[in-house]
């Protein structure tokens, strides 16, 4: 029988205080999370300061948590695994000055890991068939890339976005039509009750590179209708001057429901919008991944990030998918948030390929993937 | 039997330093460009190695606490915390502007001020003073004595500590009517200042105890573990003296 590998692994790269206890990269014995998403919201965005000031009040006890639940010590554990990158540098910094100090003081090794390679690895507990090579699509709030998947350890991105990662998108969006933050869930839920063919927002593609992504153009669209609408001055009904001046003051803040309409005289909801910008998201996230398989010969697609738990992406790739006869694959939502199991899984990877990391590693914000 | 590992990152230099028994076993300090991210454990390390002592023989993490560069004293806090974790020991927290006072421990009828560069036109300060209590009869056995370090000296505070404009805490000074020895990063760039503005009689501390030296950190450290107070590691934070730029802002916006 093979020897139990059991990663004590530690996330912290965003607004997620996080730590896993993984068993041989595919079973997740604890998964704990502090989520600090209510204290930015008042901010319409991640603060970095705010976000490392809280990983450093909770890291300890999201850890100890962590082994709690997973009914292990520090002694049982073989290895420290740590996002080190990419990501913002001040809360990474935490979880890595942490992790080095615990892998020190217990005598274990220390690995360290790419915070995409642990989105894409998230994929690995519940689909325990899937193994490389496949193709990934990794989208998230800073991320937007198509990844060859050649190897646990071998990485290629062929598609990349050239300006707004989706998620990010999802969040302008989000705050223009004032559903406020985090984008992603909010645009997602609204849209099931909006018409998502009423508005023909513009789908990227890019000269010369048919894998790429843009969506700086499509989140323009969005904010020239909406001027648009404005300008007919229509901005009545529902859209009240309090609201109005609620919008100026607070931006951040959620102020409508997918019921208000933008444009009273052609009937067009906030759902609407929300439904059709959407729509044009998952077509270019869609079309690409399927002609980037095609081409290159992938019958396995996997999806990572938090942008993966959007309900109307997973419905559209699923169709293309089925349509085109490929497996499709996608964690579910917790582990599509940033969380500490992925990179457990990924450090385990990385551990019984043997990498090893220092005293010295550094926190590397913008680490790029497939970097060692 | 006590062993402290003091951890000082709260500026620019990294500073680790042994405290066991009252004695000063090491201090290594670097004052590089190199981040402390990549220098601190390995410090650490080394200082252990060179003492040949176990992570498992600490009996207690001393840290510099703040206030200093918010990302600096997190490097530090985040690695006393796991260490405390995975060691199952206490905190002690150490005012980084009381561990700069210390180092001036023994200048007797003055006040020590030190002051650190906190950007935005202000300093992080407060003003310490040390009233002897003994000569030499403290320095005894410590095996079994609760006495700390250098007890010949009480420390005393008599300004809190602080984020305020320099010229602000001169008039401050001023009321207290002793000479003043100032350190601290903010010393380059404030001397003028202080040279036109302050009416009492000052000086500079020399060079080398200008900046922060976990030594400092260690003796003031051993003291709390040795009455108590050191803390779990779990509820350790580092102290910032000054909110994050965007609760300002935000704090500014409503009012």
């Amino acid at each position: 029988m093979e020897k139990e590998v059991l990663i004590l692994a530690i996330e912290s790269s965003c607004d997620e205080t996080a730590a896993a206890v993984v068993k041989n990269g595919r079973e997740v014995l604890s998964n704990t999370i502090y989520s600090q998403i209510d204290l930015h919201t008042l901010y319409g965005g991640v603060v970095p300061e705010i976000a490392s000031r809280k990983h450093i009040e909770k890291i300890n006890q999201v850890i100890k948590t962590s082994l709690k639940e997973a009914g292990v010590t520090l002694d049982d554990i073989d290895a420290i695994g740590v996002t080190y990158g990419p990501g913002l540098v001040g809360a990474l910094l935490v979880g890595v000055a942490e992790a080095k100090a615990i892998a020190y003081a217990s005598g274990k090794p220390l690995v360290g890991v790419h915070h995409i390679e642990g989105h894409i690895a998230a994929n690995y507990v519940e689909h325990k068939d899937l193994e490389p090579p496949y193709l990934c699509l990794v989208v998230s709030g800073g991320h937007t890339h198509l990844v060859k998947v050649n190897s646990y350890a071998e990485y290629e991105i062929i598609g990349r976005t050239h300006d707004d990662a989706a998620g990010e998108a999802f969040d302008k969006v989000a705050r223009a039509i004032g559903l406020g933050y985090p984008g992603g869930p909010k645009v997602d839920k609204v849209s099931k009750t909006g018409r998502k063919d009423i508005l023909a927002f513009p789908r990227a593609n890019i000269e010369g590179c048919p894998y790429d992504f843009s969506f700086s153009g499509l989140k323009s669209a969005v904010l020239n209708y909406l001027n648009s609408c404005k300008m007919k001055q229509t901005v009545g009904n529902n859209l009240n001057t309090d609201n109005e001046r609620q919008i100026k003051h607070s931006v951040y803040e959620t102020v409508f429901s997918g019921d208000d309409l933008i444009d009273p005289e052609q009937g067009v909801t906030v759902a609407d919008v929300a439904a059709s910008f959407q729509a044009a998201v998952v077509d270019a996230l869609v079309s690409k991944t399927m002609a980037a398989a095609k081409d290159l010969g992938y019958t396995k697609i996997a999806m990572a990030g938090g942008v993966a738990s959007n309900s109307a992406l997973r419905a559209g790739m699923k169709e293309a998918c089925e349509k085109a006869g490929y497996s499709l694959y996608y964690p579910s939502p917790i582990l599509c948030t940033d969380n500490a199991a992925m990179i457990g899984c990924a450090a385990y990877y990385e551990y019984i390929a043997g990498t090893r990391h220092g005293f010295d590693l550094n926190a590397v914000p913008n680490l790029k993937l497939g970097e060692r | 039997m006590s062993n402290i590992l003091a951890i000082e990152s709260s500026g620019l230099t990294a500073s680790v330093a042994v405290m066991s028994n009252g004695r000063l076993a090491a201090e290594y300090t670097v004052n590089n460009k190199k981040t402390h991210s990549q220098t601190l454990l390995p410090m650490i390390n080394e200082v252990m190695k060179a003492l040949e002592l176990e992570p498992g023989e600490l009996n207690c993490i001393a840290i510099s606490c703040g206030p200093g560069s918010f990302t600096g004293l997190r490097i530090g806090s985040a690695t006393a915390k796991g260490l405390g974790l995975a060691l199952d020991k206490p905190i002690a927290e150490v005012s980084t502007l009381k561990g700069l006072a210390y180092n001036l421990c023994g200048n007797e009828g003055c006040v020590i001020c030190p002051i650190m560069d906190a950007r935005r036109q202000e300093v992080y300060t407060g003003a310490y003073e040390f009233v002897r209590t003994g000569i030499g009869e403290n320095y005894e056995i410590r095996e079994n004595s609760k006495k700390d370090s250098v007890s010949d000296f009480e420390m005393k505070t008599l300004i809190t500590e602080r984020a305020v404009p320099l010229t602000e805490m001169l008039s401050e000074l001023e009321k207290l009517g002793k000479k003043v020895i100032f350190n601290g990063d903010a010393v380059p760039v404030y001397k003028d200042i202080i040279a036109e503005k302050f009416s009492l009689e000052y000086s500079f501390a020399p060079e080398t105890l200008l900046l922060q030296r976990a030594a400092s950190i260690a003796a003031l450290g051993e003291k709390i573990f040795l009455n108590g107070e050191a803390k779990d590691a779990d509820v350790h934070t580092p102290v910032y003296l000054r909110k994050s730029q965007a609760e300002r802002e935000l704090e500014e916006g409503r009012t």
